[in-house]
Formats: structure tokens, sequence, C-alpha cells
């Protein structure tokens, strides 16, 4: 029973796998050169222009003609906005970070169109497994907690904060200020960067091959029973991956509202 | 002497993506340290309740810090050339 099994299974073409190359590469569909840098528009481009298109509508929809009492699309927003508010901006920054909070909101809607765009159908491909897009989204960030630091302290006294942490032994400075500097101008975007591609690449790996894999397995009749369990998993698979969406969202505006604290604060 | 060029000879052997084995390597740390940090989070919410949301967000936050090391691992095995 096994040897024929073994058998039937070895006469079958074998699983071959997507490549990581091949899913995330796409073919140029615009080409134009500005200034000597060779610019391309593909696939990816398309998708975030939509995104930037889907978030700034919802948003303009919703506060065109604002009313006291708000209804529908405004009261949904509204709601998000309090909840940007509420529990990142006022539990990290606390209320004077307040001003901060329609960057953190817009930031937080965005990434999450970004990411979503995992799952609708059709389009099928989280825009932020591009290593740009989360990296241009890191670099606003950076811009405005550099910007909250420097307001906060003027320029030579943000660098002396962030260079020179107080409470330290002055010997300890030799080992402290190329750490500190480093994590405050170099490690803190890298991370926030790394962290949103680094998931939507791994996500976006694993939802293809295990829809591969699923029309691998239902296409034979011998693993069909299989095939119907990986149905069910990939199903789950892509209610998980709008779950991750959505943490990590949360998760960069949420470093973003820490980073703004860190370099407006005044004991460090 | 031997076991040396035995060990070598092994080593040489291993086809395939080592940096496979450098991303299993990467995500146990990260796997200890988001394991005791959801442990303990659950510890302090079930001793009090009322601090469960501020709890949450600080857990989030320490999750998101840790695992940034595992996803640098991943990117890592597919960044490195293979062999």
């Amino acid at each position: 029973m096994v040897a024929a099994l073994t058998a039937v299974l070895a006469a079958q073409p074998g699983f071959e796998p997507p490549n990581a190359n091949e899913v995330f590469q796409w073919p140029c569909i615009v080409h134009f050169s500005l200034g000597g840098l060779n610019l391309c528009i593909n696939r990816v481009v398309l998708l975030e222009f939509l995104a930037t298109a889907v978030v700034a509508a919802i948003f303009i929809v919703a506060f065109r003609r604002p009313r006291i009492v708000p209804r529908g699309t405004q009261n949904a927003l509204e709601s998000l906005y309090d909840f940007v508010g509420r529990d990142i901006i006022e539990s990290v920054i606390g209320r004077k970070g307040i001003m901060w909070a329609p960057y953190v909101t817009i930031l937080f809607v965005f990434a999450f169109v970004l990411s979503l765009l995992e799952v609708v159908p059709g389009l099928q491909f989280p825009v932020s497994s591009r290593m740009a897009v989360p990296a241009m989204l890191a670099f606003a960030s950076w811009l405005v907690y550099n910007y909250a630091g420097i307001r906060q302290k003027g320029l030579f006294g943000y660098l002396r904060s962030i260079a020179f942490p107080p409470g330290v032994p002055a010997f300890a400075y030799i080992i402290m200020t190329p750490i500190e500097l480093a994590t405050a101008l170099v490690i803190r975007p890298f991370t926030l960067a790394i962290r949103l591609f680094a998931n939507f690449f791994a996500g976006h790996l694993l939802l293809v091959v295990v829809f591969v894999g699923t029309a691998y397995l239902v296409a034979n009749p011998i693993t069909i029973g299989f095939g119907i369990v990986a149905v069910i998993a990939s199903v789950l698979l892509v209610g998980l991956e709008v779950f991750i969406a959505l943490v990590q969202a949360y998760v960069f505006s949420l470093l973003t509202a820490v980073y703004i604290t860190l370099s407006v604060s005044e004991e460090h | 002497m031997h076991h040396i060029a035995v060990v070598v000879g092994v080593i040489a052997a291993i086809a395939g993506n080592v940096s496979l084995i450098g991303y299993g390597l990467a995500t146990i740390g990260p796997g200890i340290g988001i394991g005791i940090m959801v442990g303990k989070t659950v510890e302090g919410q079930a001793r009090q309740p009322e601090m469960a949301g501020r709890l949450q967000t600080t857990m989030i936050l320490g999750i998101a810090f840790t695992d940034v090391l595992a996803l640098i691992g991943f990117v890592l095995a597919f960044i490195l050339p293979s062999g």
C-alpha cells in the first residue's frame, strides 16, 4: 500500500514553490527619465497611487461638510481620530502632544490601506512589501520627530540632548555618544522601515506559497483530502493577514509617537 | 585531526541556502523574549485588571522592539547570497 502510494506520488510532477524574485518584481508599464534618473511606473506604483487616492477620498468625503453631530463616514473617522488621540498620543506623549494627532492618524490609515491591498481581490499585492515605500514612510516620521525635538529645544539643544543623555558619568560618553547618535538618527527609522517591510514581505510570500500549494494539492486526486484542509487554512490566513496589517499600522504610528516623545522629553 | 576533516567535509556537503539556518537561529531569541513578555503582561493584567489597557500598549511596544531582530534575520536570509 505504502509502496504503491509512494510510486504514484513519485510519478507526479514535483511541487515547485514560487521564487521570491518572480513574486516581487513587476515589469515597467510607463518608462520615463527625469533629470538623468531612470524612473519607472509599474504595478506597485499604480497601487500606491490607488491607495493614496482612496485615503484622500475617505478623508475628503468625511470632512467636506463637517456637522456638529457626526453621521456616517464622519462618525467612523472621528472615532478613529479619538482612538489615535487618546490611546496613542495621550498615553504616550501626553496632552501637549495632541498637535501630532493629525499626522499620526493619517499615517495609521495610510499604512493600513497600503498593507490591506494584500487581500483585496484582484489587486492582492501589499505595497508595503517593497522596501522603498516603508522607507519613505519612516523618513517622514524621521523628519517629524526630529522637527519636534528641534522645535522644543532648538537645534543645538536637541543635538546635545540626543548625544549626551544626562545622568551618565562623563567617561561613559565615549561609548554612549556614538550609540545614542546612531540610535536616534539611523537605527530608529531603519528598524521602523524594516519592520513594516519584512512583515508584508513575509506575509505575501506566505500567502503565495500557501495558495499555490493548495492549488497543487487540490489538483491531485491523491492529496485532495489535504487540499480541503489547506483551502480552509488559506482562508484563515487571509484573516490573519488583515489582523497583521492592523497591528503593524498601529505599531508604526505608536512608535512614531514614542520617538516624538523621546525627542521632546527634557529628562531623557 | 581526522574528526576536524570529517566536520569540514560535512559542512562543505550541506546543500541549499545556509542563510535559512541563520534565520532559524535568529528566531530563537525573539521567540523566547516575546513569550516572556506576553506571559508577564498576562500575569500583570490578572493581578491588576484596571491596568490592562496600558499594559497592553506597552506589551505591543516591547514586541515591536523585539521582533525586529527576527525580521532582520528573515530579510538577511533573502538578501545574502545562497550557497
